[in-house]
This record gives structure tokens, sequence and C-alpha cells, in this order.
């Protein structure tokens, strides 16, 4: 599955402002609200839900980054956006370190294998130092978005 | 008396499949690496012709588990028999996981 089929462009967070987790997720989801992806009423309930879901294991996955996801009730279409963060943010990560790239996912509850594809999708871009690299120097929506682009591009050459 | 490298050497195989109706998602399949790391064998998942390192939660989730996946779980290296018998087990546990 390309990113940028679940990616939604207009939500991508460059420079995030909350240096802690909790936060950094409310910033995502509520930028999900802002570009219309989800409903403003749904906001507290998601960023709710996703913390409990830290709390149950941290999606702090190692090499700076973390993968918040949860499937909600209120969403039709797996949905995500990404954060970055240079001063790095506590997410309670496997290795302890700071992370600096967030990838949040909403996924409906009728898919799961759509939601597992979503991931793999996620995975695959993420295990490439190159691509952790280039998004974690990322300083504007455009350069994450162009970012994103090349690795839809670049997976569908390889023909993955 | 050194020990035989061949003693260091043993491999174990286990094929199990996924019944949980979520799949391995990324919360078991925390716990599935967070077991392999546990042990001393290398570990590796095989799902068809695709193969990654069971210690390595990027890897796993790129396996696509959905359910009716039959994944084969081959360990290699002194303690690869416990290691196999201990991460079936975590695939069953997760098989019999209530979905949430």
């Amino acid at each position: 599955m390309k990113l940028s089929e679940f990616m939604v462009k207009e939500a991508i967070v460059a420079q995030l402002q909350g240096t802690s987790r909790d936060e950094t997720i409310r910033e995502l989801v509520a930028s999900l609200a802002q570009a219309g992806r989800i409903g403003t009423e749904q906001v507290d309930d998601i960023v709710e839900k996703l913390i409990e879901r830290e709390a149950q294991g941290s999606t702090g996955i190692g090499k700076g980054i973390a993968v918040p996801h949860i499937k909600h009730d209120s969403v039709t279409e797996i949905t995500g956006t990404i954060g970055c963060s240079a001063a790095g943010i506590d997410f309670n990560s496997l290795d302890k370190a700071p992370v600096y790239s967030v990838l949040l996912l909403l996924s409906p509850w009728n898919n799961p294998d759509r939601h597992l594809e979503a991931m793999e999708s996620l995975f695959a871009h993420l295990q490439r130092e190159r691509f952790r690299k280039f998004l974690r120097q990322s300083e504007t929506q455009e350069a994450i978005i162009d970012l994103i682009q090349e690795a839809d591009e670049a997976q569908q050459e390889s023909g993955l | 008396m050194q020990p035989s490298p061949t003693q260091d050497c043993n491999t174990a195989e286990r094929t199990v499949e996924i019944r949980n109706p979520e799949g391995l998602h990324m919360r078991p399949a925390m716990q599935f690496v967070d077991c392999a790391n546990l042990y001393r064998s290398k570990v590796t998942v095989w799902k068809d012709s695709q193969s990654v390192d069971g210690k390595s939660i990027m890897q796993v989730t790129t396996l696509i588990a959905i359910q009716g996946t039959q994944l084969t779980i081959r360990a290699s290296g002194p303690d690869a028999e416990a290691a196999v018998a201990a991460l079936a087990e975590v695939i069953e546990s997760v098989n019999n996981e209530t979905s949430d």
C-alpha cells in the first residue's frame, strides 16, 4: 500500500510544538481534525484512546520513531499523519531514547487486514535508514510530502 | 573439554497459524520480539518465501500476518528448541486473546 493512500498531507506537522508524548498525540489528532479528516468532536476521545494504547505498551519502537495507532469507531478509512520534532519527545521508547518522528495511524474496526497492510507499508520504509534520516531532517511540510512521494515511487519501481 | 561446534548450532522449527481475527498486530508482535530477545539463538520468521529477523519489531511488522497466515518460526543456536517452544506459545496466546 502506498503511504499517500492514507497519509493526510495537509495534516503533516513538520515542527511539533509539544515536547511530551500526550501533547504530541493531541497536536497530531487536532491537525487531522483541522484537515477535515476526523470530526472535531471526536478529537478528545481519539486522543484518550491513543494514550490508553500507549499505556499498554509504548509504540516508540526505537531509532527515534514512534507509531501511535488505534482502531476507532468514527473512522471509515485508514487515516494517518506525521509529526517531526527537532527537540525530541519522551515516548517511553523501547530503547529509552527520544523520538523525533511520530507516525500516527487511525484505522476502522472492520478491516484489520488493511490495517496490517498500512502498518507494513510504514515499517517497510522506516526500516530504511535513509528514509528515517530524511524524515528526521525535514523541516517543512513540503519536504515531508516530497519524501512520502519519493518513497511511494521507489516502492512501486521495486515492485513491492 | 571444549564443546564441539555442532552443539552450539542446534536448529529448531515450528509452523504456527495466526487465528486471531486482528492478525499479528503490533502489540502481539512486540510480545513475540520481546520473547525472541530472551534467547541467544538467532530467530527467523518465515511467511511463504519471505523471512524476517524475529528479534526486530520493524521487520516482524512487515510480515502482514493476517488471520489464516501460516508462519514458520526457525531458531538456530544453543537454545533453539526452547526459543521455538516459547515463541509458539506466544502465538498461541495471541490466538486465544479476545478482540479489543
